[in-house]
């Protein structure tokens, strides 16, 4: 029985199918699927039967170490191809836009209305505070923030933040920097949720105080009506996103802290879906609000463009996530 | 190419994943220690990639003439916050789901029900890792500027919150990140194997001729240790295990016997005899196994 062992000839017969599979695996984890052929994609699945098959039959029959954990390896690589991508990237999309994005967002109306719930509260207190008090000022704005905006600024100054035009760029170096910072605010808010909700309340709140204090400031000197128009051209998806993401934080907490009939586990594993379509939505209002702040906040002057575009945004949303709209059955 | 992890990390981090075909993939989860040196390759790639990319921005800046270095600030800025943020995510979307730290190391990124990984199972995995990784990193610069013992005590106490969260992978049994355990994913091996020769292949006995006792000293433990010795082709080793195994089965070497045909030819043949056997459904375990 020496030299013609069964696992040998079975590894022969089979051992092209691996290579083949093996070689195409390669070029597509190289790069695109449209790398393979027409003819090369329909094989992909009989390969990888046949792979499979192997595998069965090599841990039942073959002693051989090598070639099962080779086969494993090669099984594992082929499975993720061929069940990782059922719809193509295109589809995915339409269906996400279509309908994934706006459903995740509406179920977390609850979360969603606490966490703005929670930005209106502190920006009221905040504006409360400074209002009767500027000394509070200094206290609630983190002083990189300010770049000279403080009670101390004349109104002309003040008013010429406003509405100057930084060196006739349309993207200022400031601009920049505080869509990055919120956009960073947006995600810690959301990663935050994991530890019991409380953080991003924290947060939340932490984002409000300032806003109302820059209010208050503003109002002081009588330009709170130009303020509102500088801040909600953009503000309004900003904030918007902001709140979801703190909505979405807030949905993995509370799964944590209350799961309910199901596992821990389960349970944030469930509410991690709901929350991360949610999240993605969010990334694309950030990057609307980072345009929107770019490029309409230094090129729209007028007061009432200015409110007209943050209004006209913020309705968009609203009637994209929570208008009623016609269940499509499911493909 | 990665070898095979050793046996006794696959006992204990071997999961079960059965296919709709109905095969058992027997896919192994990442070890804490390979994940962590997987982060930290990514970690030097990153600021590599961030200090290059800030070389050709200034470049093209000189090159252009610019005499005001706003815009390509802007420019510098957003790179860097779309690389810390978009890096693992862009990578983990991709075919291969692994970012390149993870492909070094043989990694990849797997739906845990064994579905598809999800764009928003991508995104959820790797924005938690804002609390895992840049918070504890946040405290750490809090606790340079820290100037009361009140914020002193405050640092710390952030840290040890946050430290529960970095070191949250080495408390579960599936190493699972907040991340994963967010986005119902987990971490596999997925090492890409070359198929080694078959070891047992055109040993027509090479003049050995091993009696039926002989066949019967070893298990299959025995011979799958007998196939790594081979395949790592030590010789040193090779010569040790040859004396040992001549020993147990009583075996007169003759002056002009190599150790590794040896070996090889008794390899095949005890593989060859277990293999037999196996075929009518006895699995000999190891040498103490009477089976």
């Amino acid at each position: 029985m020496n030299g013609d062992l069964r696992s040998n000839r079975f590894r022969t017969e089979r051992e092209g199918d691996w290579q083949v599979l093996e070689r195409l695996l390669a070029k597509v984890e190289g790069g695109a699927v449209s790398r393979l052929t027409a003819d090369e994609l329909m094989r992909m699945p009989l390969l990888y039967r046949s792979v499979i098959s192997s595998l069965s039959v090599a841990r039942a029959t073959s002693l051989d170490a090598g070639l099962v954990a080779y086969l494993e390896a090669l099984a594992a690589r082929a499975y993720f191809f061929v069940y990782g991508a059922r719809t193509s990237l295109g589809t995915r999309l339409v269906s996400f836009f279509r309908r994934d994005w706006p459903a995740a967002v509406r179920s977390l109306w609850r979360e969603t209305l606490v966490a703005a719930a929670i930005l209106t509260l502190a920006t009221v207190a905040g504006f409360a505070l400074v209002w009767t008090n500027p000394d509070w000022y200094g206290a609630i704005m983190p002083e990189a923030m300010t770049q000279g905006r403080d009670p101390t600024a004349t109104t002309a100054f003040l008013r010429d933040t406003l509405y100057h035009d930084p060196k006739g760029q349309p993207l200022s170096f400031f601009a920049t920097m505080l869509f990055t910072h919120n956009s960073g605010v947006s995600i810690l808010a959301f990663a935050l949720g994991f530890a019991f909700c409380l953080p991003t309340a924290l947060l939340m709140a932490g984002n409000g105080l300032p806003l109302g204090a820059l209010m208050a400031l503003y109002g002081s000197r009588g330009l709170l009506i130009p303020l509102g128009g500088w801040l909600s051209i953009h503000g309004t998806t900003e904030l918007f996103a902001t709140v979801i993401a703190g909505g979405a934080g807030f949905r993995i907490g509370w799964a944590v802290l209350f799961p309910g009939r199901l596992t821990r586990l389960e349970a944030a594993r469930r509410a991690g879906h709901t929350a991360g379509a949610a999240m993605a939505g969010v990334v694309v209002m950030l990057v609307c609000a980072g345009i929107l702040e770019g490029v309409g906040r230094q090129t729209i002057r007028l007061d009432w463009a200015r409110y007209a575009v943050g209004g006209t945004m913020l309705t968009l949303w609203l009637a994209y996530f929570y208008l009623p709209r016609r269940e499509r059955a499911p493909r | 190419m990665t070898s095979p992890a050793a046996p006794d990390d696959n006992l204990r981090f071997a999961r079960r994943f059965v296919t709709p075909e109905g095969a058992d993939l027997g896919l192994v989860l990442g070890s804490a220690g390979d994940r962590a040196a997987a982060f930290l390759l990514d970690l030097i790639l990153m600021i590599l990639s961030l200090i290059l990319f800030g070389l050709v921005v200034l470049a093209i800046g000189i090159a252009a003439g610019a005499k005001d270095f706003e815009p390509w600030g802007i420019i510098g800025l957003l790179g860097f916050f779309v690389l810390r943020n978009g890096w693992f995510i862009i990578f983990e979307t991709g075919r291969r789901a692994a970012t390149p730290g993870k492909r070094v190391l043989g990694l990849r990124v797997a739906a845990r029900d064994g579905g598809r990984l999800t764009t928003e199972a991508v995104l959820v995995r790797n924005f938690l890792r804002e609390i895992e990784v840049f918070l504890p990193i946040m405290f750490l610069i809090a606790a340079q500027q820290a100037g009361d013992p009140v914020e002193g005590w405050v640092v710390i106490l952030g840290m040890i919150w946050t430290g529960c969260f970095l070191l949250f992978p080495l408390f579960n049994r599936d190493r699972l990140r907040l991340g994963d355990v967010v986005a119902g994913t987990w971490v596999v091996k997925a090492p890409r194997l070359r198929l080694g020769a078959d070891l047992a292949a055109g040993q027509t006995s090479n003049g050995f001729a091993f009696s039926r006792d002989q066949l019967s000293a070893y298990g299959v433990k025995e011979l799958q240790v007998l196939e790594a010795v081979l395949r790592a082709r030590d010789k040193r080793t090779m010569a040790a295990v040859a004396d040992r195994i001549r020993r147990k089965i009583a075996w007169y070497k003759t002056p002009d016997e190599r150790d590794g045909a040896f070996l090889q030819a008794y390899y095949a043949a005890l593989r060859g005899r277990l293999e037999h056997r196996l075929l009518f459904g006895h699995r000999r375990k190891d040498k103490f196994d009477k089976a």
